[in-house]
């Protein structure tokens, strides 16, 4: 699906990447343990997460994700948002859950990873 | 060079970076430099995850368990060659480090998303050839050494 579907899906919030919102995702991987998402080896991954620090980024940029998804509300801070720019990936917040959003995300065809 | 080529880099480069124990605002900064260099390189993108992955690994393990720390990149015709040597408390047994889950890791690295006791083994798949020494009370060297053609 596109990443602009999936902020629909999500009914989220956009804090950056707004320009890269047409590309593809296919895979979904829910975690608040960044070691766990470095274990991965999936291209077209939207990472959903809870943990709103600037290593969720680093870890985003070091795996090549490029969509990142924050949840029960969690903000972006603004050191996040300068690396998530320099990477051009796309940041969303939304008030779900992480179940809650992981749900929607797999009803709307977003696969797991395993 | 056009993408996908082969062979990509005919010179040696060097490269050295400070790491800063316990400061997690900086914990990435020299991993995120080395994969730029790396794209500039025209390193193929799956070299390039693998590598990064494994250095970042070890620059967080040095974030949240050392002191200060320093990360030398050779970056050469047919490999690249990191070394992560850090002055820390060192690791006294290193079989029981590399085993997936094994974490003495303190409740500020786990709440960064770390400290599970996935570090090492996770360096240990993404380097083709990883190195641990350590000197306890003194400090540790990893290195990490990733092919860029295939081995005979």
């Amino acid at each position: 699906m596109r990443i602009s579907e999936l902020q629909a899906v999500l009914e989220g919030n956009v804090v950056c990447g707004e320009q890269f919102l047409t590309k593809e995702v296919r895979w979904g991987f829910a975690s608040d343990l960044m070691s766990d998402v470095l274990t991965l080896d999936t291209d077209q991954l939207v990472l959903i997460t809870g943990l709103n620090n600037l290593q969720t980024i680093r870890t985003a940029e070091m795996a090549d994700i490029e969509c990142v998804v924050f949840v029960r509300n969690k903000k972006v801070l603004p050191p996040m948002i300068a690396i998530a720019k320099e990477h051009e990936m796309v940041l969303i917040e939304c008030r779900f859950s992480l179940f809650g959003a992981v749900t929607r995300l797999h009803e709307a065809g977003l696969k797991p990873v395993y | 060079m056009k993408p996908g080529s082969s062979l990509f880099i005919d010179f040696e480069m060097k490269f050295k970076y400070e790491i800063e124990g316990g400061n997690f605002s900086k914990a990435g900064n020299a991993s995120s430099a080395v994969k730029k260099i790396l794209k500039q390189l025209n390193v193929p993108p799956s070299i390039i995850k693998k590598l990064v992955v494994a250095l970042y690994e070890g620059e967080v393990n040095v974030v949240a368990h050392a002191w200060n720390g320093c990360i030398r990149v050779d970056i050469e015709t047919d490999r690249i060659f990191v070394s992560i040597e850090d002055e820390g408390p060192g690791i006294p047994d290193i079989a029981q480090a590399m085993q997936e889950g094994f974490s003495t890791a303190s409740q500020a690295v786990r709440e960064m998303g770390f400290g599970a006791g996935m570090g090492l083994p996770n360096m240990k798949k993404n380097a083709d050839v990883l190195d641990i020494r350590s000197d306890v009370g003194k400090g540790t060297v990893v290195e990490i050494t990733t092919f860029l053609k295939k081995q005979e």
